[in-house]
């Protein structure tokens, strides 16, 4: 029964996965982050998720205090917090908010305070779904790390 | 103790054991690249701080082998770190950045860096970069084997190695002569040093002035456009001196100048061109700097060369970055160009204003004119910040028509719509067709004035994003619902069922982002409060979601958040879950290559929201489709 939940986990994770790849939401430096996680960093992609998402909350934060911000003038500095989230972003794989990013700068390099503000939008939206999804594949992979674990005393 | 055993290993099995100082403020793309190099089987340091790095590397000069910095920093500018390392250490430096603007490439190699990597920094470009380590080190070896200690000049010329070095070492050479009347005390010296290989790791490149006389009378002979290092070296007739050496010095003075050249143009002409023109700098600097060579065939022939061979200096880099970047795709440079092409009127005033006051000997003055290259890049700062906001108006307006009619034909359909105005165009500038967020973006506007009637047909776009039952319920309910964007499920699910046999492979995703967008169009505060609660994943909204709905029929999300309130009891709930969301994913199968096909559901979704209103849709729906 316990073999059984393990094939089931596998089974989500492949599918989710599966899911994230084929709409966009990842690519395959994601991948890359994946095949990095070995014996000697069994939790490297959680780690490192875990910072982007940790980083890219204060990003999120100060861009929005900036364009909430009446007398924003300082696309300049806004540049900068997007470059950084960019960079992140692509590092993880997370294409799609690349993509928001990549707009948002463009709005934001014509002074489009509009514009920012509605990539902006998407950029939270497509950041929550995305850590959303990335938050149930961790958890199925703990659950699977639980599956295995508890396997082997019962089989004795 | 340590070190020395790791250099003496790495010498043997190197690349492996390189030892490499990552720098990044950035802590994922940090973390990520050092474990990537240290997949490479590097030895890696990390460090946040530019400043933290430069105290590393003066502590010990040996301890390090290559040094990758990001472009961006907090403390520091990268490039200004990618200098100072290559003065004091002479270390090879890797520029990294997520932003690969020619123009900023082009900073990179003029400050002397020996690559610029884009992120995502993928492995196979970290394996290979070893390289920049070698070359120099070959080079240097070669240079002690060909130089021959010579009275004066001495020609222990550099290397054809990468042109941080070499220009860095003919910084440290130009501003010793400078500062040291007597070069000779100063050959001596350097040829000491060149002589023992072994002590010394990394030779300084002397070319005395008599040399660089010669050198410099050769190129006026030839003209700074055709001089090649062979004839250069016949023109010279010294002996002793390599074609390599002179290949690398002529190097090294071609980027020299370019540097100069923009400095000095902002000190000598900063009131007269403000805000405009940024490459009449450029032309004024490259007169300026090559003043004396009379050999150039008339001032359009410099002209042109400044414009080609002069790459927009940092304060040009800085203020087209903006310009540049919103017109990729269009023929922006010439748009550019032709700005600067109008002012060289102006400045032909100040031109020979500037020539006079070039003395004989432009070696002194080309180092005298010039700052610190340290200062460089804060004078390109100051510039920098001072002229952002000016380049966008003056010559985006010339240029963003351009493009703003490029997506108007793509986003005709859209036109009418009230809530779709010129800003989401120029904010679809950057975006590609094959963006399903911006046509979602495009689509919500449709969306929203078609009103929220779309029960039935909305529900359809299956059930991974249940914030589509937002659009499901009425508006006030939107607003009222504080939940987590994309957190919604019960409802959702309920009329999948009904509607699994419709051909929405990627709708869910496509309305989800609809919906999302449609979030957007609720006063700011209401996002900002999901964003809070979802940013801070408030549990106890996934319980009122749960508790709202039958928790029967959960979607794809709710085990997330049944699993944070519950532990274990959503095994329970899973398999209802897994069979919906498998068969969902069986319907995803069948339908082909789907990637392009995001525009296509688009599309479908576009046409089925519109059967619904056929008065407020059709004509988007059918713009829509011709447009893709």
């Amino acid at each position: 029964m316990l073999g059984l939940a393990a094939d089931r986990l596998r089974a989500d994770t492949n599918r989710l996965l599966a899911f994230l790849f084929h709409q966009g939401i990842l690519d395959e430096q994601f991948l890359q982050l994946q095949q990095l996680e070995d014996e000697t960093s069994p939790n490297f992609v959680s780690e490192v998720v875990n910072i982007y998402f940790h980083e890219s909350e204060k990003l999120l934060r100060n861009l929005r205090s900036l364009l909430m911000d009446k007398e924003f003038s300082d696309y300049n500095k806004m540049g900068i917090h997007l470059n950084q989230f960019m960079g992140s972003s692509s590092s993880i794989g997370a294409k799609r908010i690349r993509n928001v990013c990549v707009a948002f700068r463009a709005a934001s390099e014509q002074n489009n305070r509009a514009g920012c503000l509605r990539a902006l939008e998407l950029l939270e939206h497509e950041y929550c779904f995305l850590k959303n999804k990335l938050h149930e594949l961790f958890q199925i992979q703990q659950q699977r790390a639980l599956a295995a674990a508890v396997r082997y005393p019962m089989q004795n | 103790m340590t070190v020395e055993r790791i250099v003496s290993e790495t010498k043997d099995q190197f690349p492996i054991g390189m030892r490499v100082l990552a720098v990044d403020d950035d802590p994922t793309c940090l973390l990520l690249l050092e474990t990537l190099l240290r997949r490479c089987q590097y030895h890696v340091t990390t460090t946040s701080q530019a400043i933290t790095a430069l105290k590393m590397l003066r502590e010990n000069k040996n301890k390090f082998d290559l040094v990758i910095s990001d472009v961006h920093m907090p403390d520091m500018d990268g490039f200004k770190l990618l200098e100072l390392v290559g003065l004091e250490m002479d270390l090879p430096v890797i520029m990294l950045s997520a932003n690969g603007d020619t123009k900023l490439v082009m900073k990179g190699i003029t400050h002397g860096a020996c690559d610029y990597l884009l992120k995502p920094v993928r492995i196979e470009e970290l394996k290979n970069i070893w390289q920049h380590v070698v070359r120099r080190k070959k080079f240097d070896r070669k240079v002690r084997n060909n130089s021959d200690s010579q009275d004066k000049p001495h020609a222990d010329s550099g290397e054809a190695a990468g042109i941080g070095k070499a220009d860095n070492s003919a910084k440290i050479n130009k501003k010793r002569k400078d500062q040291n009347e007597d070069e000779d005390e100063d050959l001596d010296e350097n040829g000491q040093d060149n002589d023992d290989p072994s002590a010394q790791k990394k030779p300084r490149v002397v070319w005395s002035v008599e040399l660089h006389r010669k050198f410099v009378a050769a190129v006026n002979q030839l003209g700074i456009e055709k001089a090649v290092p062979k004839k250069i070296l016949e023109l010279m007739n010294v002996e002793k001196l390599t074609r390599e050496n002179v290949a690398s010095h002529l190097q090294k003075f071609r980027l020299y100048l370019k540097r100069i050249s923009c400095v000095a143009n902002q000190q000598a002409n900063m009131a007269a061109v403000v805000g405009t023109a940024d490459s009449s700098y450029l032309r004024m600097g490259s007169l300026n700097g090559l003043g004396n060579f009379h050999a150039l065939a008339g001032t359009d022939q410099l002209h042109n060369a400044a414009f080609r061979s002069f790459p927009p200096s940092g304060v040009l880099g800085r203020l087209n970055t903006p310009a540049g970047l919103s017109i990729r795709g269009l023929p922006s440079p010439g748009t550019i160009q032709l700005g600067h092409v109008q002012n060289l009127g102006h400045s032909s005033n100040d031109q020979s204003k500037l020539q006079s006051f070039i003395p004989g000997n432009h070696n002194t003055n080309i180092l005298q004119g010039m700052p610190m290259s340290l200062d460089l890049d804060q004078l390109q700062n100051n510039k920098g910040v001072s002229h952002v906001g000016e380049l966008p108006t003056a010559n985006s307006t010339a240029v963003f028509p351009v493009s703003g009619s490029l997506i108007d034909s793509r986003i005709a359909g859209f036109s009418n719509n009230p809530l779709l105005g010129v800003t989401s165009n120029s904010l679809m500038l950057e975006g590609s067709s094959q963006q399903a967020n911006l046509h979602a973006s495009n689509l919500r506007d449709g969306v929203s004035a078609a009103g929220f009637q779309n029960g039935n047909t909305l529900s359809n776009f299956a059930s991974i994003d249940p914030v589509s039952s937002q659009l499901r319920d009425s508006k006030a309910d939107l607003q009222g619902q504080a939940a987590p964007i994309n957190c919604n499920a019960g409802p959702m699910i309920r009329s999948v069922p009904q509607e699994w046999n419709a051909p929405r492979k990627d709708a869910p995703y496509q309305s989800h982002l609809m919906s999302s967008s449609v979030n957007s169009s609720i006063p700011v505060n209401g996002a900002m409060v999901q964003l809070d609660q979802c940013l801070d994943r408030n549990n106890s909204i996934f319980h009122r979601t749960v508790d709202s709905d039958s928790i029967g029929p959960l979607n794809f999300v709710d085990p997330l958040s049944i699993k944070h309130s519950e532990g274990l009891n959503s095994a329970a709930m899973e398999p209802p879950v897994i069979e919906k969301e498998g068969y969902l994913m069986y319907q995803l199968r069948p339908h082909g290559n789907h990637i392009p096909d995001n525009i296509g559901s688009l599309e479908d979704l576009a046409s089925a929201m519109m059967k619904q209103d056929q008065d407020k849709g059709k004509p988007t729906a059918g713009n829509f489709r011709t447009c893709i």
